[in-house]
């Protein structure tokens, strides 16, 4: 398991990516899509068992610098990695 | 007065910077991003660039860098600190300027003569203007489009932190129109377009930028 | 979803293959012939390992072995004029000229059109990326970039995918490396459609003392690679050779197209010039085309002839690469260096500073035998000037097409394609053109480059040529432009090139400069079809004729084949870039007209001549007869006049005349000066003709009154045609500036300026 990282724009803050995603999808038919906001996702790779002090180690990480609180906010949590997700 | 000008790995207007401040008058030092020593220099430049290549956030890595553990010292003991583009955002991540920079409005990297006008001029880098001068300095970045929670912009606005404004068009969708912001002390400026881009008529738009050069000078001398 | 496949059982080592002399290989399914196949075995005495293969097999290709245009572009060295500018001449990675004052300027243009329509966005910058590198690679600091691009219809619902990437691209690569954008072209047609161009300028300078060598010499110097580590970039057909295994898993597929990282590429540049400055290395090399394969057996075979190498030692992104795979890849932002012993240290300490990885892969060796290992077991042993520089030479036969003879005779004359005759029609077809794709305003590409960094960019696009400013301390500069009509060359190959030539040359004067040099990006269909063969005959040669009469060499370019969807080839396409000297470029001519009460002078002769023409092809889709005349004694005495005025301070501001006429170079330096202009036609010459005909060898000139005897005066004594046909003009406060043609008609430079400005955005919007 990884520990993943999930940043996203806060919901003020204008993604005009996530609107160029949208359009492109409106285009392509997919009309039911009624928003988009994209974000990043982290796969950390850790040593050892991932308990709560390593999950908040992980959260001052994401908050120092994975993610910028200005304009963005985060979870840490938990995950499988996208690819052995999807294999 | 000796204005250091810090290349991060990715800077790419170092050298700009550094023969803006030659033309202003200072002699420029070239500061290294491993070194955390800033050569006993009288000002601070943090040049336009990609530093780390844009990597996670622009400037996110090297706000980390040794040098700017010294540079963010010294400014909040009132060291003339000034970021142009990259260095704005760098700044920005290191908390010495509030609000960040996100990706243009438009998509697209722009490159253009970007007319401003000067709004602050009793910071360390604008004290050569006057108030509402109108200049015309390059701009050419992806991600200049300024923001910041509404009570920050209203700090900044009504503290007269506003340095500079975009005037004849917003390129980037930036906040209010704001091209570039102070610290409360006016010590510490970024601003998004390049001054350095704009010290001679032969290679710029004209010479409006070599006011944020000759402005430290004096800045200095006063401090 | 890759599959990742265990690697092969066994490794097809030599002297596997020297035991094996019947097994299969897939030599065809590689491009190779099976002649070929045979002189590679009759080479190495024996079957060659499936690493030799590959390494042949691409080394071999049209795009690294210049196979099918070898024989024509011997004439750029047989025809070569006797200069003594030239201090690196065709065959290296660029070429090189002499500017003066000890500095040395190099320049190349390359092609990566396949790969952009495959990936625009990556296409177009690992375009970038490969040029700049082999700038950097003659031992320049590389200083600036152009780009010239040809896409499918504005309107093509294709050419908005193609475009913004290949723009995106462009922008994304080269300002992120540092580099000023400062020329370049963007040409729509139809042909282009499903092959687009995307052709790569890059110049760099440097101290004469500063070229660099790509020669392996001194055995028992070190082979070293750093850079970026090493992928499946771009290893494409190559695939057939790893998926032979003994196992039943399928074929592996990797990325064709390649990726980049022009923050790599960053680092790679700052740390190969300290390498340089510090004196660090006996040789260098850029890896592009075929990688690791291109790199050894150019560098052996250009040194003393033998070469070891450990593959197993490359760093590698992908463990699971076989070796056959790891000589292929394309991965991008490498260099190989050949380093003393005694120097490595120094070398991994730079490396080290700029956070580049570097490893020793080998050694140079004397026994003029390229040889790599693969864990202890040879691999690859060959002579290297066998792989690198004895390919195959074909003679591809070629034959004037059938349809040449009624195409040069379909003349755009006034029975065929209507004129406009009227003032009004006049005016309308003025606007009309101002906003074609073709001639419309470019900014929205433009506007994506940075012009700026680096602080010595004197003119940029749309300026008729881009100058940079080499040393503050004496205002030395260069300037360079790109140019190619492919109509032109449709109607006449031969003629087409020279033109290209003499737009070029014409656009480096123009700006006060004098041209030094030539490049060449020679974009065409099929070799295999004799009819697009006969036009790349046709075009080599008239190039090559064409610099023997104006006096400058081709220093290098490159050969871009098969642009071509079924049977449909691209118009033949020759790209000619030339690069001109400024002594002192604060002296340097600028396009626009600015200065209200200047006269304007029409340098050249105007005839009748609208074969070819952006008139024709925009308003009647027309494209016959023949391209306007090419007079290359005209071009030479008109850059003169142009350059001597420039020095003496005679002109405000100049702009050839090319595509679109007349017409289009008043709008445009008009437009960009924000000055109106009072025009008369001068007599005997019909109106349309005047405004529209592309007639060769003219420019318009903006001279302030003070100094128009001294002006004319030299265009006498030159017997150069010169007609004073205008008065640049504030206009009335009602219009504000406007361009009035006298008797004719009035359009204002608002109006033109919204036709100009909104064509490209409202088609990409």
């Amino acid at each position: 398991m990884s520990v993943v990282v999930e940043v996203m724009p806060k919901p003020e803050i204008l993604d005009p990516q996530g609107q160029a995603v949208l359009r492109a999808l409106h285009r392509l038919g997919f009309t039911e899509v009624t928003g988009v906001r994209q974000g990043k996702r982290f796969e950390l790779d850790v040593d050892g068992d991932v308990d709560d002090a390593v999950l908040d180690r992980l959260e001052q990480a994401a908050s120092t610098l994975l993610a910028n609180p200005v304009i963005e906010e985060h979870v840490v949590h938990v995950g499988a990695s996208v690819h052995d997700e999807s294999a | 007065m000796r204005i250091g000008i810090v290349t991060f790995p990715g800077s790419l207007d170092d050298r700009d910077a550094a023969r803006a401040v030659r033309y202003a008058g200072g002699e420029p030092v070239a500061l290294w991003h491993g070194d955390d020593d800033v050569a006993g220099v009288d000002a601070v430049v943090l040049p336009g660039g990609f530093s780390y290549g844009d990597y996670l956030r622009c400037g996110a890595i090297a706000r980390f860098a040794p040098v700017m553990r010294t540079v963010v010292d010294r400014a909040h003991a009132g060291m003339p600190v000034l970021g142009i583009c990259n260095g704005f955002q760098i700044l920005c991540e290191a908390h010495l300027l509030p609000g960040a920079l996100i990706r243009n409005d438009c998509q697209t990297f722009v490159c253009r003569d970007q007319e401003l006008t000067v709004e602050a001029t009793g910071t360390a880098w604008t004290s050569s203007y006057q108030p509402g001068q109108r200049l015309v300095v390059p701009l050419k970045s992806g991600e200049g489009g300024y923001v910041a929670d509404e009570a920050t912009l209203d700090e900044i606005e009504s503290a007269g932190r506003v340095v500079v404004r975009y005037t004849d068009v917003n390129p980037n969708g930036s906040a209010r129109d704001i091209a570039g912001v102070s610290s409360a002390d006016g010590r510490v400026v970024g601003l998004m377009p390049h001054p350095e881009h704009a010290i001679d008529p032969l290679t710029g738009p004209g010479a409006d930028g070599l006011g944020f050069f000759t402005s430290v000078l004096t800045s200095v001398v006063a401090a | 979803m890759t599959t990742r496949r265990p690697p092969a059982e066994g490794v097809d080592t030599v002297s596997h293959a020297a035991q094996t002399p019947d097994a299969e290989q897939p030599w065809a399914e590689l491009g190779l012939k099976q002649d070929e196949y045979a002189r590679i075995r009759e080479h190495l005495g024996r079957r060659p390992t499936s690493c030799e293969l590959a390494m042949y097999s691409v080394m071999w290709s049209e795009h690294c072995s210049y196979k099918s245009s070898k024989v024509h572009l011997r004439q750029f060295g047989e025809k070569a004029p006797a200069t003594d500018a030239l201090l690196v001449g065709i065959g290296e990675n660029a070429g090189v000229v002499d500017v003066g004052d000890g500095y040395a300027v190099t320049f190349k243009v390359e092609s990566h059109n396949h790969p952009s329509y495959v990936e625009p966005y990556q296409g177009a910058a690992t375009g970038v990326g490969g040029i700049v590198r082999d700038i950097l690679a003659m031992g320049a600091r590389p200083i600036g970039v152009m780009d010239p691009l040809r896409f499918g219809p504005l309107d093509a619902a294709d050419t908005r995918r193609v475009m913004p990437g290949v723009v995106a691209g462009i922008g994304g690569y080269g300002n992120c490396l540092g580099l000023p954008t400062i020329g370049g072209e963007v040409v729509f047609d139809a042909t282009y459609a499903g092959n687009p161009l995307v052709n790569a300028l890059c110049v760099g300078v440097m101290r004469h003392d500063e070229i660099q060598s790509s020669a392996a010499v001194g055995a028992g110097n070190l082979v070293v690679l750093y850079g970026a580590k090493t992928g499946g970039d771009g290893i494409g057909g190559v695939s057939v050779l790893a998926s032979e295994t003994f196992t039943d898993a399928g074929p592996t597929k990797r990325p064709s197209v390649q990726v980049g990282d022009p923050f790599t590429e960053k680092l790679l540049i700052e740390c190969t010039l300290e390498l340089f400055g510090d004196d660090l290395v006996v040789a260098i090399q850029d890896l592009g085309g075929a990688g690791l394969s291109c790199s050894t057996s150019e560098m052996a075979s250009a040194g003393t002839g033998g070469m070891h190498v450990e593959l197993d030692r490359v760093p590698l992104r992908d463990s699971t690469l076989a070796p056959e795979e790891i000589l292929m890849s394309e991965s991008q932002e490498r260099m190989m260096a050949i380093v003393e012993p005694a120097k490595i240290d120094d070398v991994m300490a730079v490396c080290a500073k700029w956070d580049v990885l570097a490893t020793v892969l080998g050694q140079v060796t004397d026994t003029g035998r390229l040889v790599v290992t693969w864990h202890g077991d040879t691999v690859v042993d060959v002579p290297p000037r066998t792989v690198a520089h004895e390919g195959p030479v074909y003679q591809r036969p070629y034959h004037r097409p059938g349809w040449q003879d009624a195409l040069q005779a379909d003349e755009p004359t006034p029975q065929r394609l209507a004129r406009p005759s009227t003032p009004d029609e006049l005016r309308e077809t003025v606007l009309r053109m101002a906003g074609s794709p073709n001639l419309a305003a470019k900014d929205w590409v433009t506007e994506q480059y940075d012009r700026f960094v680096l602080g010595n960019t004197i003119l940029a696009q749309p300026e008729d040529a881009g100058v940079l400013r080499i040393d503050e301390t004496t205002g030395l500069g260069v300037a360079l432009s790109t140019d190619c009509n492919g109509r032109y060359a449709k109607l006449d190959p031969y003629e087409g090139a020279r033109l290209a030539l003499a737009e070029s040359y014409r656009n480096v004067a123009t700006v006060g400069a004098w041209p030094l040099a030539v490049t060449n990006c020679l974009n065409f269909g099929s070799p295999e079809d004799p009819e697009v063969m006969w036009q790349f005959a046709e075009a080599t040669r008239g190039l090559a004729d064409a610099c023997l009469d104006l006096g400058v060499p081709v220093t290098g370019g490159n050969v871009s084949f098969y642009n071509q969807t079924g049977d449909t080839a691209i118009l033949p396409t020759p790209v000619v870039g030339v690069l001109g000297v400024l002594d002192d470029v604060t002296r340097r001519t600028p396009q626009a007209f600015r200065t209200p009460g200047q006269v304007v002078y029409l340098l050249g002769e105007t005839s009748d001549e609208l074969g070819g023409s952006e008139w024709a092809h925009e308003v009647h889709g027309h494209l016959g007869g023949r391209p306007p005349l090419c007079d290359l004694r005209a071009e030479r005495a008109l850059a003169e006049i142009l350059i001597n005025a420039s020095r003496d301070g005679l002109l405000d501001a100049a702009h050839d005349l090319s595509d679109g006429g007349l017409a289009q170079a008043l709008v445009e330096a008009c437009l960009r000066g924000g000055v109106g202009m009072r025009v008369w036609v001068p007599d005997g010459i019909d109106p349309f003709v005047f405004l529209f005909s592309e007639s060769q060898a003219r420019a318009v000139v903006a001279v302030p009154r003070s100094e128009e005897v001294r002006f004319t005066d030299m265009c006498t004594a030159r017997r150069f045609p010169h007609a004073r046909i205008g008065v640049l003009d504030h206009g009335e406060p009602a219009t504000g500036p406007v361009i009035d043609v006298q008797d004719q008609f009035s359009v204002s430079l608002d109006d033109l300026r919204r036709a100009r400005q909104s064509r490209l955005p409202e088609a990409m919007a």
